[in-house]
């Protein structure tokens, strides 16, 4: 299995719950904007304790039944909805922040190729535009030699032309890395193209 | 304003200490030898007193914006009271705490034969209390803006707590750190009342530029004094801000230091 999630947690007025188990490549989260998908993978990455519930990704136990793994013993490449660059280090050192952990399945000038980014490495965070930043943000994700992906609506700031390349990035990298990726989107059409299985999350 | 290199021979008469009694034929706007170390002196205590103060603020800030312990609001209390007591009182303080029958100053002379009373360390550890507090609220205030999700984005992406304080965290709050450094810099500079109650007035000791125009100003032709040493009191604060602004904006576009 590729995700065993069964969660919830109780944040302010809102309660949590999800609960899906995926064998796809690609499975979606999807839902309207303000249903907590971003909370669900915070938790999958450890950024976020659950009230209760378990969580196994690649039949390895991340929390639950006594266990609760460390963010960084967890080996999600994390790609947050507004990139999170680090403001003070350049797009080359953003990219290999990530890169102490090994080489996973790609190599620098692969993701730098893949993603279009040998222009920016220079360059500060603050000066890219929202679609570059994404970029940059996905390519240190994929460098931190990661066991599994969480994409927390990486196409929602790019052009449509730049969307479809990223889209197809993401399948070679389903197909070719073998990575299970959880998938997060409030756009139909995405879902669709991309995820083998979805799971609706309501508020 | 000449720097405080060593001099070449005056017409003074050397046999004469500032301090014991001040130069009356000294008018001029040169400074004198003993200006220069009433300088150097202050440059001393400041700088000592700023170093030592700069991890305990740090880890104090870092506290008080992160930690959620009991006794936070009574450790954030204590941390601001040099801020508003009459700085005599701190000195008082101090002078209980740190003289050689209190229970600081006594273990230190016991165990080490070492004390602080009326010496320059005396008055560096006055610089020090006085400075905590601002140095403190513009550290804390720096340590409070550092967005956290970054820190969360750098655990995910394999770093420790450790790496993710020293390579996001701390490079992030560094111009809090700057700003309490000038600011806690130019307060020790400006260090009076704590001092003059803890470690007196000692020539050479403890007779900071403060301490030396509060003196001359008590002697009817200290004038000329008074005019050089604040003179060079505006040009040591004004020297502090220019270089914090210049680190901060050298900062801001690029690379850190740490």
């Amino acid at each position: 299995m590729s995700f065993e999630v069964d969660v919830s947690k109780r944040l302010g007025e809102a309660e949590i719950a999800v609960s899906f188990v995926s064998d796809a490549g690609v499975t979606a989260l999807f839902g309207p904007s303000g249903s907590g998908k971003s909370s669900v993978l915070n938790m999958i990455a450890g950024l976020l304790t659950p009230d209760r519930g378990r969580i196994l990704v690649g039949g390895e136990p991340l929390f639950g039944d006594g266990v609760n793994l460390v963010p960084e013993a967890r080996h999600a490449g994390y790609v947050f909805q507004d990139g999170r660059l680090f403001p003070h280090l350049r797009v080359r050192a953003n990219l290999l922040y990530g890169a102490e952990r090994g080489q996973g399945g790609t190599t620098f000038d692969e993701v730098v190729d893949l993603l279009g980014l040998g222009a920016l490495l220079g360059r500060w965070p603050r000066t890219l535009s929202g679609g570059e930043a994404q970029r940059v943000a996905i390519g240190r994700a994929l460098l931190s030699n990661p066991r599994f992906l969480l994409l927390d609506e990486p196409l929602a700031s790019l052009d449509r032309a730049r969307a479809d390349e990223i889209m197809a990035m993401i399948e070679r990298v389903r197909d070719a890395l073998k990575l299970p990726i959880l998938y997060v989107s409030h756009n139909r059409a995405e879902v669709d193209r991309l995820a083998g299985m979805v799971v609706p999350i309501q508020r | 304003m000449a720097p405080c290199l060593p001099h070449a021979p005056t017409s003074r008469d050397p046999g004469v200490r500032w301090g014991d009694e001040y130069d009356a034929g000294q008018t001029g706007m040169t400074l004198t030898p003993e200006d220069c170390e009433v300088i150097r002196l202050s440059l001393k205590v400041a700088i000592v007193g700023v170093a030592l103060t700069l991890p305990v603020a740090f880890a104090l800030a870092y506290a008080l914006a992160r930690g959620r312990f009991p006794g936070r609001i009574l450790l954030d209390a204590v941390v601001h009271l040099p801020l508003v007591l009459p700085p005599v009182v701190t000195g008082w303080i101090l002078l209980v705490l740190f003289g050689r029958n209190g229970p600081i100053g006594g273990w230190l002379d016991h165990a080490f034969g070492f004390t602080l009373m009326f010496r320059w360390t005396g008055a560096a550890l006055a610089a020090a209390v006085m400075a905590l507090p601002l140095m403190v609220r513009a550290m804390r205030l720096s340590i409070e803006a550092v967005d956290r999700r970054l820190e969360g984005a750098a655990r995910s992406l394999g770093a420790g707590p450790w790496r993710a304080f020293r390579t996001i965290t701390l490079p992030l709050s560094l111009p809090g750190v700057w700003a309490g450094l000038v600011l806690g810099f130019a307060r020790s500079l400006g260090e009076f009342g704590a001092t003059i109650s803890f470690v007196s007035n000692i020539p050479g000791q403890t007779r900071t530029l403060p301490i030396a125009i509060y003196t001359a100003l008590q002697l009817p032709d200290g004038e000329a004094t008074v005019v050089r040493l604040a003179l060079v009191s505006v040009a040591l604060s004004l020297g502090a801000l220019v270089a914090s602004e210049w680190l901060v904006r050298r900062q801001s576009g690029r690379a850190h230091v740490l």
